[in-house]
C-alpha cells in the first residue's frame, strides 16, 4: 500500500496502521490499552505529531487513539466518500444585468469536507447558485477561476493577470465585475487594480469572508450578495472593497480601493476606510452612497489598462534603534524603491541618515510615509524631518504604507526617471492622496467612555 | 370514532417496549470559559451592546441541507445578542479564533470519564457541532470527547455510557416572539459535560433515577457547579415501533419521570393513528393536492377577538382541507393535548405564529366564538365531505401559507408513526415540538482547534486523585446502618474525608454519619455558617466524641457554638458548654440529688414511673453520658434504695 493511503501519517502512527493493513477511510475497531475505540481512521493534517491515529466515531465525533497504545486494529470496511458542492443551473434572466465574477483563491463560497475539515471552493455559477440562490435575484453571473491561492500568497503576478482580466471582462460587455479574493491582502490588491484599471466604465468589487462559508453564521452569502449589488446596479465605477460595515449582519459598507485596510485580525466589520468616509453602504439590491465625490457608471467611458509592476520595492516600517544595515541590504539587494513608514508626521533615526543618503545617490527612490496611518507626511516642521528630506526621502502626503508600496512599484514598472516618479506618486489616481481630511476621517472610538457606552447600546455593531 | 387514550400512569411499559436514555449537561466549576478568558459564571440582566446575525444552512455530507438546518432556515429569524462586557468577548461573538481549550475543564472531564470507567481519547479533538437556531453566535458548539464507553451499576444490572464531552454552554434565551429571538450571552461558552448513556432505561423512574446517579457521579468530584440551571438534561424515548424523540433542557430530575411517560404515550398514540389512518385508507398521496386557501374575507365582520386582532395586523387566513381526518385531529396524544396540538407546535416554530389559537378546527372553531354557520360555509367553500377535516391558521400572509404548508407536512408525516423531532419542555410537564432531529451529518472537525493529547502522566495525576465510586460508598455507608437518603447525601459530600478520618479514629460511623450527612445540612438551612470552622476544630471534637469525652447529642450544639466562634479551640468549647468528663461516682451523686428534688410520679405503672424519671434526669447528663449509662445507674440506685 502507497503511502497516500495513509494520508498524512507519519513515524509511529503510520507504522501501526502498516502493520494492521488500516489505511485511511477504514472502518475499525482497535483494541488498545485504554479500551475499545470504533471509528473510520480519518486523514491526519500533515502539522499533527506522529503518535495518533484520528477515528471518526459514529456520534460523528472525532477522537485521537494513541499509535503506542495499540493492541490490534480490526478492518470492518472501506468508507470513503467524495465531497462535491452541489450544481444547479444558475438561471439566465435577460431582464438582469451581467456579472463577471473572478476567483483568485478566497473561500467566499466554500464548503467544507466534513470528515477531513477540508475546505472545497465553490466556485462555478452552479455551485454558487447551489451555496447562494438569492444571487439569481440580482444579476446574471459568469464566473471565470483566475487562481487559486491563499491571500498571503497574491503578488504582483497575480496583480497584472487580475487587471488583465478585468479588462477583458468589461470589453466582453459586463455589467459590473466582482474579484473574489481571500481577505488579508485584499486591501494591496483594491490597491494594485485601482492604479493598473483606470476610467472603469462599470464598478470592480471585491469581496471575500472574514468567516468561510462552511460555517453558518458565515459572512461569505451576504458579502457576496452585497458585492453582486454593489457590481450590477450600483452608481460608484471604482474599484472599491466590499465588506460587513458592523459585525451584525445588518449592511455592507463600499471602500474606495486605495483608502481600504484591514483593521483587525478576525472581525467581520474588519475593512475600514482611513482618513475618509466610505463610498456607499449597501444591502441586498440596494446601494446607498455616502458620499457625491465618486466617479459615476458609464458604459461609454474605455477602461484603460496599465498592468506594470516593478518588484524590487520594500516596506520599511521604521522602529526606534533601527539600524543602517537593514538599509544597507536594500540598497545592495537592488531595490529601486522603498517607502518608509515613519513614525509621527515621518521620522526616522540619526544613524539611518548616511544609510538614507547613500541609497538616494544609488538612485533608489524613497517616499515617506506614516505608520500613525491616520495623518499626513509633514516633514517640515520639524529638523528631522528636513535632514530626511535633504536625503531624497519625499514626504508622500497621507496615502496608506501599503498603497504606497504598491503605487510605488506600480510606477516604476512605467518609468525610472526620478522627476517623473515624484510627480506620478503625489498625483493622486484615485483618492490614495487627499488635499484634505474630513472632520469625520480619523474616527477610532474609545470604550469606556459614558458617551461611546450609550452609543454601544443604541446602535447595533 | 375516537381512539383510546392510554393513562400515563397505567401504561405498563414492558409491553410497550419503552426505552430510555439520557444526556446529562453539567457546568463545571472553572474561573473561565471554556475557549477564551471570560469569568465563567457571571449572570446578569444588563447590556452594554447588542449584535444582530442570522443562521444560514450550510450544505451537509451529502450535497443536501440538513433537515434541521433546512427548517431553522425557513423560520428566517432576526438573533440578537445582549452583550455585557463583563462577561463577553469578542470571541463567544464569532469575531475571533478560540483560544487554547482550558485545561482545568479538559481535567474535570477527564475526571469524571474516569470515575464512570470510561476508556480515555489518546487526544482530544475538538469539533463542531451545528446549532442554527442562534443560541450560539457561531452556528455551532465546540465540543470534544474525553472518554468513550464506561458502565454504572444500578439495581443490580448496568447502565451502559456511550461517551463524555466537554463542550461549550449555549446562551440564555430571553424572548422569541415571531420571527425575532433574543438571547444573553453569559452563559455562551462556560464549560459542561455531556454524558451520553445507551437507552438501557425501561421505565420512567428508571430515567430519572440514573440521572441523579451520575450528577452524584459528577457532584462526588466537588469541581461542578451547583444551583438552577447549572445542569440541564436531555431525555431520549421510544417505545416499540415508534422513534428516538429527544426531550431537550429538562431543568429538573423530578420532571424526568412525568415527560417519559408522556412522550411514551404520544408515541404509542401517534402509532395508534397511524393504524387508524390505513384502516381507513388514507395514505400519504391523499394528501398530494392538499393546497392552503385563503378565506380572509370569510372573517372580515367577525366579532371574535382573534379574528379582529389578526385583521387588525394586516394578517390574513389560510384554511386547508384534509381528507379523511374529521375523527382524528382530536386524537389525544397526552393528558391535555390532541394530535391539533402537535400541529400547532410546528406551526409556532416553523412558521413563526405565535398569537394563539394556532390551528383552529372543527374540534375548537366553536369554542373560539367563530360562528356555526360562518364554519359551515368554510366546509362548504373548501368542499369537504363529512369526513374531511379543515384546518385553519392565521397571521401575516407569508407565515399564514408556510403555517398551512407545514400542517400538511405533518399530517403526511403521520405515516412514519413517530416523526423524527426534538421536543421542549412546557409547563405542566408535557412537551411540544422543537425542531426537526439532526443528523451526524451536522459535526464536523474544528480547524480552528489543534488537538490535544492527553498524557500517561497526567492521567496518573487524575488517577491519584480518585476516590472510591459514589455506588460503592452508598453502599459502605449503608453498611453502617445509615439510611440510603443519609448515605447518598454523605457519600458526594466534601465533608465525607473528615468522616473517614474520625472513623478510623474511633469514632462511631453511624452517629457521626448522621451527623455529617443530615445534621449538617439542616444546620446550614438554618443559615448557621458552618464553613467558617476549622477542620482542625472539628476533628478535636470527633475525636472528643470517639474518646467518649462527650456523647454525640452534644455535637450540633457543640457546631452551632464553633461557627459563631470559629477561633475557639474545640476544648474550649466543651468547658463553656460545662461538657468536663464526669466518673461513673460523679454520676451517681448527681442522679440520686435530683432524685431527691424531684415530686412524685402520679402512674403506678413502674415502667411509666421508671420515663417519668429517666425524662426528669437525662436532660443533667446531656452530652456528658450516654443514656444507657444513666439508666443502668438510675436502675443501681433504685435497687439499693429498695
Ligand atoms: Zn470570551
Amino acid at each position: 500500500m502507497s503511502n497516500d493511503e495513509f494520508k498524512g501519517y507519519r513515524g509511529e502512527a503510520l507504522s501501526v496502521l502498516k502493520e494492521y493493513a488500516a489505511p485511511v477511510w477504514s472502518d475499525v475497531t482497535i483494541a488498545s490499552a485504554r479500551g475499545e475505540f470504533k471509528g473510520i481512521i480519518l486523514p491526519r493534517s500533515e502539522t499533527d505529531d506522529e503518535h495518533h491515529i484520528v477515528l471518526k466515531m459514529a456520534s460523528g465525533y472525532n477522537v485521537g487513539v494513541r499509535a503506542c497504545d495499540v493492541q490490534a486494529i480490526t478492518s470492518h470496511a472501506r468508507k470513503e466518500a467524495h465531497y462535491k458542492i452541489p450544481e444547479k443551473e444558475f438561471p439566465y434572466d435577460p431582464q438582469k444585468s451581467k456579472v463577471v465574477l473572478l476567483g483568485t483563491g478566497g473561500t467566499i463560497a466554500s464548503r467544507l469536507d466534513y470528515r477531513t475539515g477540508a475546505v472545497i471552493p465553490a466556485f462555478s455559477p452552479g455551485e454558487l447558485f447551489g451555496a447562494v440562490p438569492e444571487l439569481a435575484d440580482i444579476c446574471n453571473i459568469e464566473t471565470k477561476k483566475l487562481y487559486a491561492v491563499f491571500s498571503e500568497n497574491i503578488g504582483p503576478d497575480h496583480w497584472m493577470g487580475t487587471a488583465a482580466e478585468i479588462f477583458k471582462a468589461i470589453e466582453g460587455g459586463a455589467d459590473g465585475v466582482i474579484v473574489g479574493h481571500g481577505t488579508d491582502t485584499m486591501h494591496y490588491t483594491s490597491a494594485a487594480l485601482s492604479f493598473m484599471c483606470q476610467n472603469l466604465p462599470v464598478p470592480v468589487v471585491l469581496v471575500g469572508s472574514q468567516r468561510s462559508s462552511d460555517r453558518p453564521s458565515s459572512d461569505a452569502a451576504l458579502n457576496l450578495r452585497h458585492a453582486a449589488t454593489a457590481a450590477c446596479m450600483g452608481p460608484i465605477s471604482e474599484v472599491m472593497v466590499c465588506m460587513f460595515g458592523p459585525t451584525s449582519d445588518e449592511y455592507g459598507l463600499l471602500h474606495r480601493g486605495t483608502r481600504v485596510r484591514k483593521m483587525h485580525s478576525s472581525y467581520r466589520s474588519t475593512f475600514r476606510t482611513l482618513g475618509d468616509r466610505p463610498l456607499a453602504k449597501v444591502w441586498p439590491g440596494k446601494v446607498e452612497p455616502l458620499t457625491e465625490d465618486f466617479v459615476r457608471r458609464d458604459r461609454n467611458r474605455k477602461c484603460t489598462l496599465m498592468n506594470k509592476f516593478e518588484e524590487k520595492v520594500a516596506i520599511l516600517y521604521y522602529y526606534p534603534n533601527m539600524q543602517p544595515d537593514i538599509v544597507e541590504a536594500l540598497i545592495d539587494n537592488g531595490y529601486k524603491g522603498i517607502v518608509i513608514a515613519g513614525t509621527g508626521l515621518g521620522h526616522v533615526n540619526k544613524p539611518l541618515y548616511p544609510a538614507l543618503r547613500k541609497a538616494h545617490e544609488k538612485g533608489i527612490h524613497m517616499f515617506m510615509t506614516v505608520q500613525t496611518l491616520w495623518g499626513y507626511a509633514q516633514m517640515f516642521v520639524y529638523d528631522t524631518g528636513r535632514d530626511i528630506m535633504s536625503f531624497g526621502v519625499v514626504p508622500a502626503a497621507n496615502i496608506l504604507p501599503e498603497v504606497a508600496y504598491v503605487k510605488l512599484g506600480w510606477i516604476l514598472g512605467q518609468t525610472q526617471d526620478p522627476e517623473e516618479v515624484r510627480r506620478l506618486m503625489l498625483q493622486p489616481v484615485n483618492h490614495e492622496i487627499t488635499e484634505r481630511e474630513p472632520i469625520d476621517g480619523y474616527l477610532v472610538m474609545q470604550g469606556g467612555l459614558p458617551e461611546i457606552d450609550s452609543f454601544m447600546k443604541s446602535v447595533r455593531r | 370514532m375516537a381512539i383510546p387514550f392510554i393513562d400515563p400512569d397505567c401504561a405498563d411499559w414492558q409491553a410497550l417496549g419503552l426505552m430510555c436514555g439520557v444526556e446529562i449537561h453539567q457546568q463545571l466549576l472553572t474561573q473561565r470559559k471554556l475557549f477564551c478568558r471570560c469569568p465563567a459564571g457571571l449572570y446578569s440582566h444588563h447590556h452594554d451592546a447588542e449584535v444582530v446575525r442570522h443562521m444560514r444552512p450550510t450544505l451537509s455530507e451529502l450535497g443536501e441541507y440538513d433537515g434541521t438546518a433546512l427548517m431553522e432556515f425557513k423560520t428566517k429569524k432576526n438573533i440578537t445578542y445582549l452583550l455585557d462586557r463583563r462577561s463577553v468577548c469578542t470571541y463567544e461573538m464569532d469575531d475571533t479564533p478560540p483560544f487554547e481549550v482550558n485545561r482545568e475543564a479538559v481535567e474535570i472531564a477527564l475526571e469524571i470519564s474516569l470515575a464512570l470507567g470510561s476508556n480515555i481519547v489518546g487526544e482530544f479533538h475538538v469539533i463542531r457541532k451545528q446549532y442554527l437556531d442562534g443560541s450560539i453566535p457561531t452556528g455551532f458548539q465546540r465540543t470534544a470527547i474525553t472518554g468513550v464507553g464506561g458502565r454504572l451499576p444500578y439495581r443490580g444490572k448496568q447502565i451502559g455510557i456511550i461517551q463524555l464531552s466537554v463542550e461549550e454552554d449555549s446562551c440564555r434565551e430571553v424572548s422569541d416572539r415571531g420571527h425575532d429571538i433574543v438571547f444573553r450571552t453569559d452563559r455562551l461558552s462556560m464549560p459542561l459535560v455531556e454524558v451520553v448513556t445507551e437507552p438501557d432505561m425501561h421505565t420512567p423512574q428508571e430515567a430519572a433515577d440514573v440521572v441523579r446517579l451520575i450528577g452524584r457521579v459528577m457532584r462526588s468530584t466537588g469541581r461542578v457547579r451547583r444551583g438552577a440551571g447549572a445542569s440541564r438534561q436531555d431525555v431520549n424515548v421510544s417505545v416499540r415501533g415508534g422513534t428516538r424523540i429527544e426531550i431537550k433542557g429538562v431543568p429538573s430530575i423530578s420532571l424526568i419521570p412525568g415527560l417519559v411517560a408522556g412522550e411514551g404515550v404520544r408515541q404509542k398514540m401517534l402509532l395508534d393513528m397511524r393504524e387508524e389512518m390505513l384502516r381507513l385508507g388514507l395514505t400519504p398521496q391523499t394528501f398530494a393536492d392538499c393546497r392552503g386557501v385563503d378565506v380572509s374575507y370569510l372573517f372580515e365582520r367577525e366579532e371574535t377577538p382573534f379574528t379582529r386582532a389578526t385583521l387588525r395586523a394586516g394578517g390574513r387566513f389560510m384554511a386547508v382541507r384534509l381528507p379523511g381526518m374529521r375523527d382524528l385531529l382530536s386524537t389525544k396524544v397526552g393528558r391535555t393535548r390532541t394530535f391539533a396540538d402537535e400541529l400547532g407546535g410546528r406551526v409556532r416554530v416553523i412558521a413563526c405564529l405565535d398569537v394563539r389559537p394556532l390551528v383552529v378546527t372543527d374540534d375548537t372553531c366553536h369554542d373560539l366564538g367563530i360562528r356555526d354557520e360562518r364554519w359551515r360555509t368554510l366546509r362548504k367553500k373548501l368542499r369537504c365531505k363529512a369526513t374531511d377535516a379543515v384546518a385553519l391558521a392565521h397571521g401575516p400572509v407569508v407565515d399564514a401559507q408556510c403555517a398551512v404548508a407545514e400542517i400538511v407536512a405533518r399530517v403526511v408525516e403521520c405515516f412514519e408513526g413517530v416523526p423524527r423531532e426534538t421536543r421542549q419542555v412546557r409547563s405542566g410537564g408535557e412537551t411540544d415540538f422543537e425542531r426537526i432531529l439532526p443528523g451526524p451529518d451536522r459535526m464536523y472537525p474544528d480547524t480552528d482547534s489543534p488537538p490535544l493529547a492527553v498524557t500517561d502522566e497526567w492521567l496518573a495525576a487524575l488517577a491519584a486523585r480518585r476516590r472510591t465510586p459514589v455506588w460503592e460508598l452508598d453502599e459502605q455507608l449503608m453498611a453502617v446502618g445509615l439510611p440510603r437518603d443519609v448515605a447518598e447525601n454523605l457519600a458526594i459530600s466534601p465533608r465525607l474525608p473528615l468522616w473517614q478520618k474520625a472513623v478510623d479514629g474511633g469514632a462511631d460511623p453511624k452517629a457521626l454519619g448522621l451527623l455529617l450527612g443530615m445534621r449538617w445540612t439542616a444546620l446550614v438551612r438554618r443559615g448557621l455558617p458552618l464553613k467558617r470552622i476549622p477542620e482542625g476544630t472539628l476533628r478535636d471534637l470527633f475525636a472528643a466524641a470517639a474518646a467518649g469525652r462527650v456523647m454525640y447529642e452534644a455535637l450540633p450544639m457543640l457546631l452551632e457554638d464553633a461557627a459563631v466562634a470559629p477561633e475557639r479551640p474545640a476544648l474550649e468549647l466543651l468547658n463553656l458548654r460545662g461538657l468536663s468528663p464526669m466518673t461513673q461516682a460523679e454520676a451517681a451523686r448527681r442522679i440520686s440529688d435530683v432524685l431527691e428534688h424531684l415530686a412524685r410520679p402520679t402512674s403506678v405503672d413502674p415502667a411509666a414511673r421508671k420515663r417519668y424519671y429517666m425524662g426528669k434526669l437525662m436532660p443533667h447528663f446531656f452530652g456528658r453520658l450516654a443514656g444507657v449509662t444513666v439508666e443502668r445507674l438510675f436502675d443501681e440506685i433504685m435497687a439499693g434504695a429498695a
